[in-house]
């Protein structure tokens, strides 16, 4: 009937730890009193309360059992509490005279059971009548054997009975029984007696040692669906362990695990795949029954951890969001508290001396002249606004990087000082930089705003584009990367453009697709009448253009024919995306423009070369192109611990790929830890995610973007005021409408006026020069509150 | 110069144009000879005629100038009489922010000319008269404005025609009998005509306008003022120190301007009568109404004051004329007076506008003004505008619309109303994403020297573009007007607004109120709605407010009832930049009335949210996704921790179990997070492991 004693004994041993470990973690009893203790309750969830009189001297025996009760108990999801019955709240539950006192078992705000204290003698007693009480159907209790005989009958082909024999109630071996029914009550009938006549007339002599040993999870072989616990009557979520014949023992062993992991939090079952009459998805191995008649999820965890922290994460919103609550009334987020980053970390900054004499300050009467005589480049930028003076800094580290070398004037003017000049240049937001060169029309800058693209920017601009190349072996040097050696590290390219020399459109057009990319790519144009040797050497069919992916690589070619200027930036764009690129916060964006979801490979450092190999192939074989493959190096952007955490809670071993489906649903999909990322497992992966076989990890959030924080109410203190004020300047309309309102209205009314100036009191002094009286002042006033 | 200096600008091509797009003209033969037509005709070359005219030239519209005197700002030649400006020529603000310092700078009109400010004029900070002569003329030969000199305009009547661009046109006729025809007249020509109160005896009193500037003619003699405005007390201020008494007698009491913050009242420069007279000094100040009095001169010329009825009583000779003493022995003015003057301001001249122009006084209060619209058009007739000191009817008593520091704005905005009325330019606006707004208006209100001068009557509009991701700034709207903003501006104002807004407290000022009362000031920032010196104040609507919500506001509203409302707190130094007391609390009602998120993020931050969120804040879309993110430095980075508002993630993965209380933090929803050291988060960590 039952597993082999080998077993039993086995777990057995693993419950005497699990008790030690319990007790030194030391949950003790809470106290409350009546009203605070009802709002704890929750619907489905088991309570019991130890309700006494705050003041007589407690049964200290009692509380002391009851408080080695509370972590079993709790195990089971049932809280425990010390109910103190004060004057001011009285409750039915607090019995009239001192010595009656009870404990009670609530299941939300239902009263099931109540135990005078000399029941619950000790902590087994305690688990074992609550156990009993809640387990009313799971457990029958009879005396005869008449009574045995008529739930056979009614069980034959339904059920197997467990039937158990106890000397008493109360007792260790009823606790355990008791906690054996807790797990196995869906699979069995328990029945228990008390007769050991009982016991005698079935033939069995020693019944009671055997089930003080038991499995903390149940093996099941029915539809997940259907499988309904004592958990789920207590409010707690069912996981299943989806195990077959080959795997059973590891899976046993994780179901263990599993099971002592979540006690008290969720039933662990085992279930078995192969014996299985409804379908699950094929590479579920864990299946989540959150509460009765909730579909269950379908699960891909492959380790313990998983598997916990996902039932705990499913299990705490409730709890973290009362909590969040409690505190909201506990203490109101300060409004007057920033919560800008950039206006924050600019604040704290505001101290440090910039060396700002390295950009020269420009002023109205400056402004021309400067940008008139050399080749400029001008922030725009406001004092006091946060953001460009965060950019300001990274302005004034260009400049430092930029001390020794000649390049471009570095200038900046204040808005908040010169706004007219800002005004004149179309600059009415900030930060704005502008490059004025030569003379001409000045060119807006549209990088990031940080020192690495500014400086590539403002190296870039060195040189006109696109360059004018002017002989074949120019061209050659150009494009080897010969020639402007020391931009490439800043640039992308070289781009050359191949006209022959009446394709004046064509020209013109990529000049000014070269003028648009100036200070990010790199481009040159060449169309001298043997322009024909380049295309032929490249087999690029005119117009064209030819570039160099990486330095010394192989030169590709595209024809341009009627492609318009915009279309030119977007083809040279788009050919230098990579096809694996490692992801930055500088290009994200870039990549997130393709619209599709990431692949992401997380590395701790430099990325492995069989993986890389193994993406690229699956790139090269056209198996990727509905994702954008990248991958995270977390040594260079650190900032993906956080997105691991979004993902996964805690940081899980390292490397991992996940699919971020970013743009349509935010589903978070992860690759097997278990399986190696080759090629053929990471296909085969894709199909099933493609396929919808695959189960997502997390849902990317999807609120938007509210006020962090409420702002003050203005208007309706204004009205408030007002309201006070007129009530004021007629009291005998008010003594008209109401006695009661205009009794209180009345009282406000003589101290409003001295209460108006004493609110206006809060006010602090621009003059005041007795800081005693002002500290004073606001400590009677926080008294006041 | 005469009519042969303005030959030219009334010349053929304005003749020819008409005729050219007229022709049906010549088959109405009353109208044979057509008066030479101009667009807009102004009149009066003085400050606010001057200033339309600029903008009219930049605009480059067709419009001319009359003026009956052979320069501009005439009325300065003459007054005031003692040619003390009262205007302050501040010329030291320690800024060197141009609009900032036009709040302190009462005299200058707008161009784009920086030699043209006042302070390249005059040093003094009350300048003399002379100086504003020179400078409006320097105004007027610099930017070469169109002014028709010694043209006196004695006559305007309307012409209907349906094909006038108001369904009339303004016919004016000058002093020689020529004709004029406009489109559009302005009328610039301030308050001309002495106010004079009728009473037997009246005629024995001096007017202000030709009184003696010579204090020697003064000495030892009793005098009578009649009025309590500014040229009253500028009279007394020139002859008290040689009277044996000054006694000033007018209607309402004396309203001090920095009590109730209306310059028109009377400032703190020339009330030196007022210390006087409360010193015991002889002087004194008394209240009656003027139309109840009688001036009964004696045998010696001496003047004695009576009442209107005791005269009607009895039609007797000098010497038997009841006076108040003989029943009140003790009666204030029972001494005689030697001198009687006059002081008690000015009015519009109606004369030269005929029936047809509708063009009436304003109420009981303002009387001396033309009838106005909040757009300061005529509500007489379509098409006349009235700006200037004549327009004050708008705002008098409570703002700057009389004086040249306001009207040069007021002007402005009539210009930008006309744009559009006639030549399809809309209001001017720029466009921001939303990410700017708290910029926009925080930079607004630290300078616009318009929104500062005008308050409660010219005030800056946010319109929002539709989900708020974008807005449009216009600036300096008559804010009385804001139900009609779509026809005066050309601009869409479906999706909500902000009206932004300079507001003394209420309760504040007025002639009788305590300005100095301790604790006036206010410094937190939730009572920055009790806030008392002038100081931004931003409705927010959801819908344009209608003409029956402006009209029926609540009393002391300067608009209708908001959505929301913000006040700035009050700053000492009018410096509203501050980035908890000033930007922060702003910001979160801005962010509030959106109903979004308008933090500024750093590059890291938006690339996680970006990576673990599906919607992302403004900041990050407008800025980071289109790859123009704030980078930030180490430094700040650093600061950013220690704030506990970064994360510090190169130090996550030594704490593999870190709290999962960061994340939520950064939540669109949550609030900001707790700062507690993150040591100490990790060391609970520790814990649990």
């Amino acid at each position: 009937m039952m597993s082999s004693s080998f077993s039993a004994c086995r777990v057995g041993f693993s419950f005497v730890m699990m008790n030690i470990f319990y007790k030194s973690v030391g949950d003790s009893l809470p106290e409350l009193s009546p009203q605070k203790y009802f709002n704890t309750l929750q619907p489905g969830k088991a309570s019991l309360a130890y309700f006494c009189q705050a003041n007589s001297p407690s049964p200290s025996i009692f509380l002391e059992e009851l408080n080695e009760a509370v972590k079993p108990l709790q195990n089971y999801g049932i809280s425990v509490a010390k109910v103190n019955c004060v004057k001011e709240e009285t409750s039915r539950y607090c019995g009239k005279e001192k010595d009656l006192m009870k404990a009670y078992l609530f299941r939300g705000n239902v009263l099931l059971r109540e135990f005078p204290t000399d029941t619950l003698f000790d902590v087994n007693a305690i688990v074992a009548h609550v156990l009993f009480a809640l387990l009313f159907n799971e457990v029958k209790y009879i005396t005869t054997l008449e009574d045995l005989q008529n739930m056979e009958n009614a069980l034959k082909g339904k059920a197997d009975i467990a039937f158990s024999y106890v000397r008493a109630v109360g007792t260790p071996e009823h606790r355990a029984v008791m906690e054996a029914a807790f797990v196995y009550g869906t699979t069995y009938q328990f029945v228990l007696t008390t007769e050991i006549a009982l016991l005698e007339s079935i033939g069995f002599q020693n019944f009671a040692a055997f089930w003080f040993s038991f499995f903390a999870y149940t093996e099941v072989a029915e539809d997940p669906q259907q499988v309904s616990t004592v958990h789920l009557q207590l409010g707690l979520p069912l996981v299943f362990i989806v195990s077959q014949q080959a795997t059973y023992e590891a899976d046993r062993r994780t179901a263990e695990w599993v099971a002592w992991r979540l006690l008290g939090k969720a039933g662990v079952l085992l279930l078995m795949r192969d014996s299985l009459a409804v379908d699950i998805p094929q590479h579920t191995n864990v299946i989540f029954k959150r509460e009765e008649r909730v579909p269950v999820e379908f699960l891909v965890l492959h380790d313990i951890d998983l598997i916990v922290s996902h039932v705990e994460n499913n299990m705490h919103i409730e709890e973290i969001q009362e909590g969040e609550d409690e505190d909201h009334d506990m203490e109101d987020p300060d409004i007057d508290i920033q919560d800008d980053e950039v206006a924050e970390t600019v604040h704290r900054d505001r101290k440090r001396q910039l060396p700002l004499e390295l950009t020269v300050e420009l002023t109205e009467e400056t402004f021309n002249a400067t940008v008139m005589a050399s080749d400029s480049i001008v922030l725009f930028y406001a004092g006091w606004q946060a953001v460009s003076m965060a950019f300001l800094q990274s302005y004034i580290d260009v400049a430092i990087k930029l001390k020794d070398t000649p390049t471009m004037l570095l200038t900046r003017v204040n808005c908040a000082d010169w706004s007219g000049v800002c005004t004149k240049h179309n600059v009415t937001e900030f930060p704005v930089v502008k490059m004025y060169k030569e003379g001409g029309n000045p060119v807006s800058y549209a990088g990031m705003l940080g020192t690495e693209d500014l400086l590539k920017f403002i190296q870039l601009n060195r040189i006109s584009c696109p360059v004018n190349i002017t002989s074949v072996q120019e061209a050659e040097e150009y494009l080897s990367g010969e020639l402007y050696q020391d931009l490439l590290s800043y640039s992308r390219g070289p781009v050359l453009g191949l006209f022959s020399p009446t394709m004046t459109t064509a020209k013109e057009d990529f000049t000014e697709a070269g003028n648009y990319l100036r200070g990010c790519v790199i481009t040159g144009i060449y169309s001298e009448e043997d322009v024909l040797i380049l295309s032929n050497k490249y087999a690029a069919t005119l117009p064209a253009l030819l570039l160099a992916r990486h330095k010394g690589g192989k030169i590709e070619s595209i024809p341009l024919a009627n492609t318009h200027a915009e279309d030119i930036v977007q083809i040279i764009k788009n050919a230098f995306l990579e096809t694996f690129p490692e992801i930055t916060v500088e290009n994200l964006p870039t990549y997130l423009r393709l619209q599709k979801p990431l692949l992401i490979l997380f590395s701790d450092g430099s990325i492995i070369p069989q993986y890389k190999k193994a993406i690229l192939t699956l790139v090269k074989e056209k198996h990727l192109d509905s994702l954008t493959p990248c991958w995270l190096n977390l040594k260079n952007t650190p900032v993906g611990r956080g997105i691991l955490q979004a993902y996964f809670d805690t940081l899980p071993p390292l490397p991992l790929l996940v699919v971020v489906n970013l743009h349509s649903g935010g589903q978070v999909f992860a690759f097997p830890s278990d399986q190696a990322i080759s090629e053929q497992n990471l296909l085969l992966w894709l199909k099933k995610l493609e396929a919808g076989l695959e189960s997502h990890i997390t849902i990317l959030p999807a609120q938007e973007w509210k006020p962090p924080l409420p702002a003050y109410d203005f208007l309706s203190m204004m009205e408030a005021a007002a309201s006070r004020h007129s009530a004021r300047k007629g009291p005998e309309y008010m003594k008209e409408t109401g006695v009661q309102e205009s009794d209180e209205e009345q009282h406000e009314d003589k101290s409003a006026i001295r209460k108006e100036l004493t609110e206006t009191l809060r006010i602090k002094h621009w003059n005041r020069s007795n800081w005693f009286k002002e500290a004073e002042k606001s400590s009677r006033h926080d008294k006041e509150l | 110069m005469g009519l042969s200096a303005a030959a030219p600008l009334w010349g053929p091509p304005g003749l020819l144009l008409t005729i050219a797009l007229h022709p049906a003209l010549s088959l109405r033969p009353a109208k044979a000879s057509a008066p030479p037509h101009r667009d807009y005709c102004v009149l009066g070359a003085g400050p606010a005629g001057l200033q339309m005219a600029y903008f009219l030239q930049r605009a480059g519209r067709d419009y001319a100038v009359f003026e009956r005197a052979p320069e501009p700002g005439s009325f300065f030649t003459r007054y005031p009489r003692h040619r003390k400006l009262i205007s302050i020529n501040k010329r030291y603000t320690g800024k060197v922010n141009a609009e900032f310092n036009l709040r302190h700078d009462w005299n200058s009109l707008l161009s784009h000319d920086p030699r043209l400010l006042f302070r390249h004029y005059s040093r003094a900070y009350f300048p003399d008269a002379g100086d504003m002569v020179r400078y409006l003329r320097d105004f007027a030969d610099r930017l070469r404005l169109h002014v028709l000199y010694n043209t006196t305009i004695a006559h305007v009547t309307l012409d209907k025609d349906p094909r006038a661009w108001n369904g009339h046109y303004f016919i004016l006729t000058d002093q020689k009998g020529q004709a004029y025809r406009c489109s559009v007249l302005l009328v610039a020509t301030g308050l001309s005509v002495p106010n004079q109160v009728d009473f037997p005896g009246s005629e024995y009193a001096e007017g202000y306008e030709s009184v003696s500037m010579d204090p020697m003619d003064f000495v030892g003699q009793n005098v009578l003022i009649l009025g309590r405005g500014n040229s009253a007390f500028e009279t007394a201020e020139n002859i008290f120190d040689v009277t044996n008494f000054i006694h000033m007698l007018s209607r309402s009491r004396v309203r001090l301007s920095w009590a109730t913050h209306y310059v028109g009242d009377l400032r703190a420069i020339n009330n030196g009568l007022l210390d006087t007279y409360q010193l015991k000094s002889l002087d004194g100040l008394l209240e009656s109404d003027l139309t109840n009095l009688a001036l009964v001169k004696d045998r010696e010329g001496r003047f004695h004051v009576t009442l209107k009825y005791l005269l009607e009583e009895t039609n007797q000779t000098a010497d038997a004329i009841t006076l108040p003493q003989d029943d009140n022995d003790n009666f204030a003015m029972r001494d005689a007076y030697d001198r009687v003057i006059r002081c008690l301001g000015w009015n519009f001249d109606f004369s030269i506008f005929n029936k047809s122009l509708r063009l009436s006084s304003g109420g009981e209060f303002s009387k001396k003004y033309p009838l106005v619209k909040a757009s300061y058009e005529s509500k007489g007739s379509r098409g006349l505008f009235v700006l200037g000191t004549a327009s004050h009817s708008v705002d008098y008593r409570k703002s700057a619309g009389g004086f040249i520091h306001g009207f040069r704005y007021t002007v402005r905005a009539v210009h930008r109303l006309l744009e559009h009325r006639h030549h399809g330019v809309p209001w001017p606006s720029t466009e921001h994403p939303i990410t700017q707004l708290t910029s926009s208006i925080v930079r607004r209100v630290n300078e616009a020297s318009g929104l500062y001068q005008m308050f409660t009557v010219l005030a800056d509009v946010v319109l929002l573009k539709e989900g708020a991701t974008a807005f449009e700034y216009l600036e300096e709207f008559p804010m009385q007007m804001l139900a009609q903003l779509e026809t005066i501006t050309g601009r869409s104002a479906k999706h909500g607004l902000f009206v932004i807004n300079m507001e003394y407290g209420r309760n504040f000022s007025g002639p009788d109120k305590d300005v100095f009362f301790y604790d006036r000031s206010v410094g937190h920032i939730e009572d920055a709605w009790q806030s008392n010196f002038l100081h931004p104040v931003i409705y927010y609507y959801r819908h344009l407010p209608t003409e029956q919500e402006v009209r029926f506001r609540p009393a002391d509203w300067p608009l209708p009832r908001p959505t929301a409302i913000h006040h700035i707190v009050e700053d000492f130094l009018t410096d509203w930049t501050a980035p908890v007391g000033h930007i922060l609390p702003l910001r979160r009602f801005l962010e509030n009335c959106l109903d979004t998120d308008l933090r500024s993020f750093y590059a890291e931050s938006c690339f996680l949210f970006a990576l673990t969120r599906q919607k992302q804040p403004p900041f990050c879309q407008q800025g980071y996704l289109r790859m123009q993110g704030l980078v930030g430095n180490e430094r700040l980075r650093q600061h950013g921790v220690e704030s506990g508002l970064l994360r510090d993630y190169a130090a996550v993965g030594k704490h593999r179990k870190d709290s999962t209380r960061q994340p939520r933090d950064r939540e669109p929803t949550g609030r900001p997070r707790a700062p507690e050291p993150p040591a100490q988060a990790f060391n609970h960590d520790k814990e649990e492991l």
